[in-house]
């Protein structure tokens, strides 16, 4: 599961780190997207990866699923759909203004 | 921590925080289009509140030991709390103080030009106050993103495609920069079990060594981040477009903005990964020196090839920022008294010079902030604002700036870069002076005689038309 659980933190960065570099507004909202659900999951992976245990404090097992990363996972979802929302805002305000999807605003990008 | 200190005037504490969340979500419930005149009143009677709030909180924190407000009185490792030492209260003052002057400039016209101008003011303030009473590592952050969102708007008031252009980066950037604190902080939890600073310098200092390597990239990142809010170098491109292309009232606060790197640095770097760290200790010491002096070096040299005095201010900031690196670079108690004194000095005098920028924009039509030959400015006051705050930003004997600044020349002498130190500090402040004096000159002594209208498109500051 760890090995998963990484490689897919590393994928899911990489890709948005790639799409981040693009130069139109669109794939780097995208990017950003990708970057915040890797950043989500590595935090919910610092409270240690576990399966089965139960999330709150009982008698009986031993492990407990350690709410703190949820919390913090939580309070970061809601930042970066907010901040996502507000991108796409300003993309397509920028687009409307510019005639173009170019990130700086240019009518036509060396390339995309 | 104690029960004793949970009195009346530790209430007090968490004032500067809640008092302008409260009142910005009264004026949004308002709304700034009917009650304008109440919605002005009620935002300059908060920044009035904060300013005598801080002054008491800075009366208050000068000889005890840091005062702590648990939320809800949880206690201190499992609840969010709040600290107040002189350095928060210092910084407090200064926000109080640059908030009151954005409030009471923008009553000439700006705060009407877009909406909910005043909200946003108040939610900005909120974050900075937040982010300089936490005592906490995630709540950093989250006021971080507060008063990034806040800026966000305030970054766009006054519409415009210029501010929509730097806003977009200005996101984008940000929003790269609180993954990688998000990634840090987590990083940080999962070593460690705790966000708390004062109980993170604990378990950093006895974590297990196998652990260093992490602890240090944690530590690193956070130092990536906070170099990122300071504008420090390979990271501070985004900087001059943002500070120019925001409306006058909103770079006089933002002024303060990249002090809040600083301030984070100085914290963080000093309270969990001090001298005392373990294999995590003086983590970042040997990056500031040297990053200083890069940001110093090419803040310089944007400042002199500066096209408007919009841009020359937002450069000035970037030298400040270089200066207070250098200065916490030097790792010893006299450079850090220094950087204190001249991150006051430099925030009031970045705001003031950004507030100089806006009067000389209004009394230029057509030319705006752009260094080259316009109509006539009659308005004696502003020539002699515009040589108070040239003084200023630039560290000239009268002013406290000159101080500061003997402060962190005298700190870099003992360092190990001492003679690129100081190359970078004279060479800043020279070309700095013949920067201001050549805006100066320009601006004030070579009215356009024949001109009619400017063959170029304006600078980016008198670009502002209203938009709704």
């Amino acid at each position: 599961m760890e090995l998963l659980v990484a490689s897919g933190i590393g994928i899911l960065f990489g890709t948005g780190v790639y799409l981040l570099l693009r130069a139109r507004t669109f794939p780097v909202m995208l990017g950003l997207t990708f970057i915040s659900y890797a950043v989500n999951v590595f935090i919910f992976a610092m409270g240690r990866l576990a399966s089965g245990v139960p999330p709150l404090l009982r008698e009986g097992p031993e492990l407990h699923a350690d709410p703190l990363p949820q919390a913090l996972v939580l309070t970061a979802i809601v930042i970066s759909f907010a901040m996502t929302a507000l991108v796409l805002a300003l993309a397509v305000a920028l687009n409307a203004a510019t005639g173009s999807d170019h990130v700086d605003g240019r009518p036509e990008g060396p390339r995309s | 921590m104690s029960a004793a200190m949970v009195s009346a005037v530790g209430q007090l504490v968490a004032l500067p925080f809640v008092l302008p969340v409260m009142v910005a979500g009264v004026l949004l419930a308002l709304g700034d289009q009917r009650r304008a005149r109440a919605c002005r009143t009620l935002s300059i009677v908060s920044c009035a509140g904060l300013l005598a709030c801080s002054g008491l909180l800075l009366g208050w924190s000068a000889g005890d030991a840091p005062a702590v407000y648990a939320m809800g009185n949880w206690p201190a490792p499992f609840g969010i709390v709040f600290v107040l030492d002189r350095l928060s209260a210092l910084m407090l003052a200064v926000t109080a103080v640059l908030g009151l002057a954005c409030a009471w400039y923008s009553l000439g016209g700006w705060d009407s030009r877009g909406r909910h101008f005043h909200a946003l003011l108040q939610l900005q303030l909120a974050g900075l106050n937040g982010a300089f009473l936490t005592g906490d590592l995630f709540n950093l952050f989250v006021c971080f993103e507060l008063l990034l969102i806040a800026s966000y708007g305030l970054m766009l008031h006054g519409g415009g495609v210029e501010r929509l252009r730097a806003t977009f980066h200005y996101v984008v950037y940000n929003l790269v920069a609180s993954s990688v604190f998000l990634i840090a902080a987590g990083l940080l939890y999962g070593m460690t079990g705790t966000l708390n600073l004062a109980d993170l310098a604990i378990e950093v200092a006895a974590a297990p060594a196998e652990d260093a390597a992490l602890l240090r990239s944690a530590g690193l990142l956070l130092a990536v981040v906070f170099a990122v809010k300071a504008a420090v170098l390979p990271l501070a491109f985004w900087l001059q477009g943002g500070y120019d292309s925001a409306s006058p009232p909103v770079a006089c606060l933002f002024a303060v903005m990249t002090k809040l790197g600083v301030y984070s640095m100085i914290r963080v770097f000093t309270v969990v990964f001090g001298a005392n760290a373990g294999g995590a200790s003086d983590l970042a010491q040997p990056w500031w020196l040297p990053a200083g002096i890069a940001t110093l070096l090419f803040a310089a040299i944007a400042a002199a090839s500066a096209r408007s005095l919009g841009a020359l201010a937002a450069q000035l900031v970037a030298v400040s920022a270089g200066t207070l690196l250098i200065a916490v670079g030097t790792g010893t108690a006299q450079g850090l008294g220094a950087a204190l004194l001249y991150l006051l000095h430099a925030s009031l005098a970045g705001a003031l010079l950004f507030l100089v920028c806006g009067e000389v924009v209004a009394s230029r039509p057509g030319a705006g902030a752009r260094l080259a030959p316009g109509p006539r400015i009659g308005e004696w006051r502003t020539g002699l604002a515009f040589l108070f705050a040239a003084l200023a930003a630039a560290g000239l004997p009268p002013l406290s700036g000159f101080v500061a600044k003997l402060g962190v020349l005298r700190a870099a002498l003992e360092a190990a870069g001492a003679a690129a130190a100081w190359i970078a500090l004279l060479g800043s402040t020279l070309v700095a002076v013949i920067a201001l004096a050549r805006a100066g000159s320009i601006l004030f002594w070579r009215p356009a005689a024949t001109r009619s209208g400017p063959s170029e498109p304006p600078s980016r500051c008198s670009r502002s038309q209203p938009s709704r």
